[in-house]
């Protein structure tokens, strides 16, 4: 088999060794219920508030703050949905949120306007950064809570989180973010960024698919999204998932321990990447260049469709992802490459390049060498790159 | 999702790409705006499509479906031509996914509005021959 180029770690990434290792014995031996009281059992909740206390370690919360969940997408819905229900009891009716985020915060919001609730969504402008004072200027007496993502997950933009999570607190309005992208990645404090509810996802930094978590600053008490057992202090039941929780636990540990040294390599490699993949004449990247994600690159070629680009790109063994439409199963361009302002016909052709800690510089070679190869086909074979040079000529 | 080999091959090796330089025929439908467009050349000698040609720019099913409509109408004559139907295109490659059932009806289209373009070249009013292509709207591309 061809080798492969695995280079799409914002959509998942591989389970460590390390990580796979330490949740083996929770399939085999250690197979109990953790509310179980007889010794295979109770031997299961021990390393599970071990990996609990790692995961507030890394973010300088208490483990206290700490809540599993089934992953990213549970735990967005717990807080937004949690946060306004809470907060509509006093009358806030009105949540402020990003064009940008993902879908699982988006059509969150959207329900919740079903129910009655107001959405602000704030613009991203041309780099894909929300700026302070536009959240500031938003803010009612009536907003119960604000929810922007640490940093998107197709562009890789870093949001000024500290700044936005300040206003937020000197106007009594509570502050989520999506960081599914970011932990890990981007250190974090929730403490001394003043952030009241943060949440993370195990499969984006080398932990097993189905966790995540959701901080819940202490003092919070949301409603609940899952109502049953009492299992995390009664908060969110259902049976753990306890090999997958202390998965979580290690990926996190390493996520947190090499992240200087990681991405100063991940840096270096993303913007040889960048500067390469520039040469390609009428190409641009997307989002800020510097405020970006270690491993991003989300660039656009014109005159070319993002899927037929991958496609072509995996024959060559090399995947990826793209914000385009055809791959979501919709006609409409991805909404994020719309949000910076990006003109439909460029935003279809666009290309995210994700590294991981897996990925060498030789792969970065092989991707400079195949990309301008497959782009330049593409394009000989598109009428509209036609239309394009045609009017440069004119 | 899932395409088809047929597509698949056809999109990895597809038949036909490129230009006529001195064609009978040129039609050209989508819009960048959609994702799609196809354009196709036709040269036609006593009524039979000779040669054929397409660009597309798009997604793999529409590289696909240009690909296998030029194969269809190759050698055929006008009113064959004339008979392709995006069903047929889809049939051919073994089906489509239901988002890209589009891109067959694009297919069916640019091959029409060639051979409206080749009466149109000779002084033929191509409507009551071709019918109406309808134009892709915003958003709406196709079906």
């Amino acid at each position: 088999m061809k080798r492969v180029i695995y280079v799409d770690n914002a959509a998942t990434t591989p389970v460590s060794p390390a990580v796979l290792e330490a949740m083996l014995p929770f399939y085999k031996e250690i197979y109990g219920n953790p509310s179980s009281i007889y010794s295979v059992g109770r031997k299961a909740k021990a390393p599970m508030e071990d990996a609990r206390t790692k995961i507030a370690r890394c973010l300088n919360a208490q483990a206290n703050e700490i809540y599993f969940t089934s992953g990213g997408s549970e735990a967005d819905n717990w807080a937004i949905k949690g946060a306004a229900h809470l907060m509509a009891q006093k009358g806030k009716k009105h949540l402020i949120t990003t064009a940008f985020e993902h879908h699982a915060v988006l059509h969150t919001m959207q329900a919740l306007e079903k129910e009655g609730f107001l959405v602000t969504y704030l613009p991203v402008h041309e780099n894909g950064i929300v700026r302070p004072e536009e959240l500031e200027s938003a803010i009612r007496s009536d907003t119960a809570l604000v929810s922007i993502m640490y940093a998107n997950n197709e562009i890789g933009t870093i949001q000024p989180i500290p700044e936005l999570a300040e206003i937020c607190r000197k106007h009594g309005v509570l502050f989520h973010t999506d960081a599914v992208q970011a932990v890990g990645n981007v250190p974090i404090d929730v403490k001394a960024q003043q952030i009241d509810m943060l949440s993370l996802s195990g499969h984006k930094l080398h932990a097993p698919k189905g966790v995540g978590a959701l901080y819940i600053r202490q003092g919070l008490v949301l409603p609940n999204l899952i109502d049953g057992g009492a299992q995390e202090r009664n908060r969110r039941a259902g049976t753990e998932n306890v090999a997958g929780i202390v998965g979580l636990g290690v990926a996190i540990e390493e996520a947190c321990a090499g992240m200087e040294e990681r991405n100063r390599r991940l840096c270096a490699m993303r913007d040889r990447l960048i500067e390469g993949a520039l040469q390609i004449p009428r190409s641009r990247l997307n989002g800020d260049r510097q405020q970006r994600l270690p491993g991003n690159v989300s660039l656009c070629f014109e005159g070319i469709e993002g899927e037929s680009l991958l496609l072509m790109l995996d024959m060559k063994g090399i995947c990826a992802s793209s914000g385009s439409a055809c791959t979501s199963g919709s006609l409409d361009p991805s909404h994020v490459l719309l949000a910076i302002g990006l003109p439909h016909e460029i935003a279809h052709g666009s290309l995210r390049i994700s590294l991981g800690s897996q990925n060498t510089e030789e792969e970065i070679d092989q991707i400079l060498e195949e990309l301008p190869k497959v782009v330049s086909y593409l394009r000989s074979m598109s009428p509209l790159w036609d239309h394009i040079t045609k009017n440069d000529r004119n | 999702m899932l395409y088809s080999e047929k597509v698949m091959d056809h999109f990895a090796n597809p038949r036909n790409v490129g230009e006529i330089a001195d064609a009978d025929g040129v039609g050209e439908v989508g819009n960048s705006k959609c994702g799609d467009i196809m354009r196709m050349y036709l040269k036609v000698e006593n009524d039979v499509i000779t040669d054929v040609k397409f660009k597309t720019f798009g997604c793999g099913a529409a590289i696909a479906t240009s690909s296998m409509a030029t194969e269809m109408v190759k050698g055929k004559t006008i009113s064959e031509a004339l008979k392709l139907t995006n069903r047929a295109v889809m049939e051919a490659l073994d089906g489509l996914p239901p988002v890209k059932v589009h891109c067959s009806v694009l297919a069916e289209q640019a091959i029409k509005a060639a051979v409206a373009d080749y009466y149109t070249r000779r002084g033929i009013d191509p409507t009551p021959i071709v019918g109406k292509i309808p134009e892709c709207e915003e958003g709406h591309c196709g079906v």
